[in-house]
């Protein structure tokens, strides 16, 4: 009845030796919340599937001496929203990641599947870009770190040499006065792909940014970093009514500045473009007003 | 190709199968094991009628390769009840008629189950986001909310 095989590895080497032998015919299963639609619509036909979930630095959460996180690429989203720590550090990473459908595809869904995937509207990949992530990959000729926001290629293509594998997430450690948010636009109000999707990350000393990061999800080929965007809050005050409008204004129209968007059925140039400035004043003023507290 | 040879737990029973390794866990528990309970809405994760549990956690059983369940603990609607003794949520479906068809409830069931053992005081909000992967063509939700929602209050009255 299937010429598909099952492999479900313990250890990343015999997963990239399996995953590199089967030369583009093998699919990674971690959530399998992307890939099992995908086989049963029979857009995808993998001759392999290699099971990452046994392996235990992909399934593990782990807190680093610097005050780091390391995310395994097969972390549930479920999982995430359990770890009272990694919430507290990156409150944007964890609310982006659990916004990817419902409880039961929480119970399975990953950040590791959600980047592979390649979808440029992928709800975790913005947050991930601005908390400046870095992904380890693992593959025949060895293990490499890439920014998250190297890792996209186009819709759904990556920047992956054959046979390699997303391990995991590092998220660096945070300074006082760190924290970030992530919201995107959806036409009801959940369980939708994103319109234009929008995280911030930044750090404030004594009521000034001095450090910001914003990822743009849905509004380009790939998920963007928009450095301008960041470079616009640095330096900005941070009075009673939250972030400097001025700091705000520039920051949002750098955000639609960097828009290459397509139009279909969720939303038009114009409109993804609109709202891309607008999330970026909504997202940084969360996450203005988490690091005040932090 | 050889058959997938499987040893895992269901309903705190071990249980073995054989399966292919594209069938789903959901193909499995309604063909091989027998288990009807868990239903087939959409089979692309967006409905929930397939619910189970894995180690705890509710999945779609639909979007979950029958081979994954290796070692792991699955829970189905069939365990829901003790013997002859309905569990509260399910007592209290019947009472309200949280149901009209039938269909999606095993899964809405299953999903609230999770949901209380995790929170036994959740809001109404609560109850509708948690169980915004369920859903139901009949009842409008109403029904189901409130009866997840008294379940709630006779539960932990009971726990008092």
């Amino acid at each position: 009845m299937t010429d598909v095989q099952y492999v479900a590895p313990r250890t990343l080497d015999e997963a990239v030796k399996a995953f590199a032998a089967a030369s583009g015919a093998a699919k990674i299963l971690a959530g399998g919340t992307d890939l099992l639609v995908q086989m049963r619509a029979g857009i995808l036909k993998p001759g392999l599937i290699v099971d990452i979930k046994k392996i235990a630095e992909m399934t593990a959460v782990e807190e680093l001496k610097d005050g780091g996180f390391r995310i395994g690429a097969a972390v549930a989203g479920a999982v995430l929203r359990d770890h009272a720590r990694l919430k507290k550090a990156w409150p944007g990473v964890v609310e982006a990641t659990n916004l990817i459908g419902s409880t039961q595809v929480q119970g399975r869904a990953t950040a590791g599947g959600n980047l592979c995937n390649g979808s440029p509207a992928g709800d975790s990949v913005p947050a991930m870009v601005a908390a400046g992530a870095i992904v380890t990959i693992q593959g025949p000729k060895g293990r490499r770190d890439l920014p998250v926001e190297k890792v996209p290629a186009g819709p759904g293509r990556l920047n992956l040499t054959p046979g390699e594998i997303v391990v995991c997430f590092t998220l660096p450690a945070r300074p006082k006065g760190s924290s970030d948010a992530y919201l995107r636009m959806i036409p009801r109000t959940e369980m939708d792909i994103a319109v234009v999707g929008c995280g911030v990350s930044l750090t404030m000393d004594k009521g000034t940014v001095t450090a910001a990061r914003v990822g743009l999800g849905a509004v380009a080929p790939t998920v963007l970093l928009v450095e301008e965007a960041g470079k616009a809050l640095v330096g900005s005050k941070v009075g009673a009514g939250g972030l400097d409008d001025a700091a705000l204004a520039k920051a949002a129209a750098a955000c639609s500045a960097a828009c290459r968007p397509i139009d279909d059925k969720r939303g038009t140039i114009a409109y993804r473009t609109k709202v891309a400035g607008v999330l970026l004043k909504r997202t940084a003023a969360i996450a203005a007003e988490r690091a005040g507290r932090n | 190709m050889a058959k997938i040879h499987v040893s895992t737990t269901v309903n705190g029973e071990p249980q073995e199968f054989l399966c292919d390794a594209e069938q789903s866990m959901l193909d499995v528990l309604r063909g091989p094991l027998g288990l009807t309970g868990s239903k087939e809405g959409c089979g692309s994760g967006d409905c929930g009628a397939c619910t189970i549990t894995v180690n705890g956690r509710i999945v779609c059983s639909c979007l979950m390769l029958a081979a994954e369940a290796e070692g792991q603990k699955i829970g189905t609607i069939e365990g829901m009840a003790d013997g002859e003794t309905l569990h509260p949520l399910q007592q209290k479906f019947l009472e309200h008629a949280a149901l009209q068809c039938g269909i999606c409830t095993p899964g809405v069931l299953m999903a609230a189950k999770a949901l209380l053992e995790r929170n036994p005081d959740p809001s109404e909000h609560d109850v509708r986001f948690w169980l915004a992967g369920n859903l139901c063509r009949c009842t409008g939700y109403d029904k189901i909310i409130r009866a997840v929602m008294e379940t709630a209050a006779d539960m932990r009255g009971a726990a008092r």
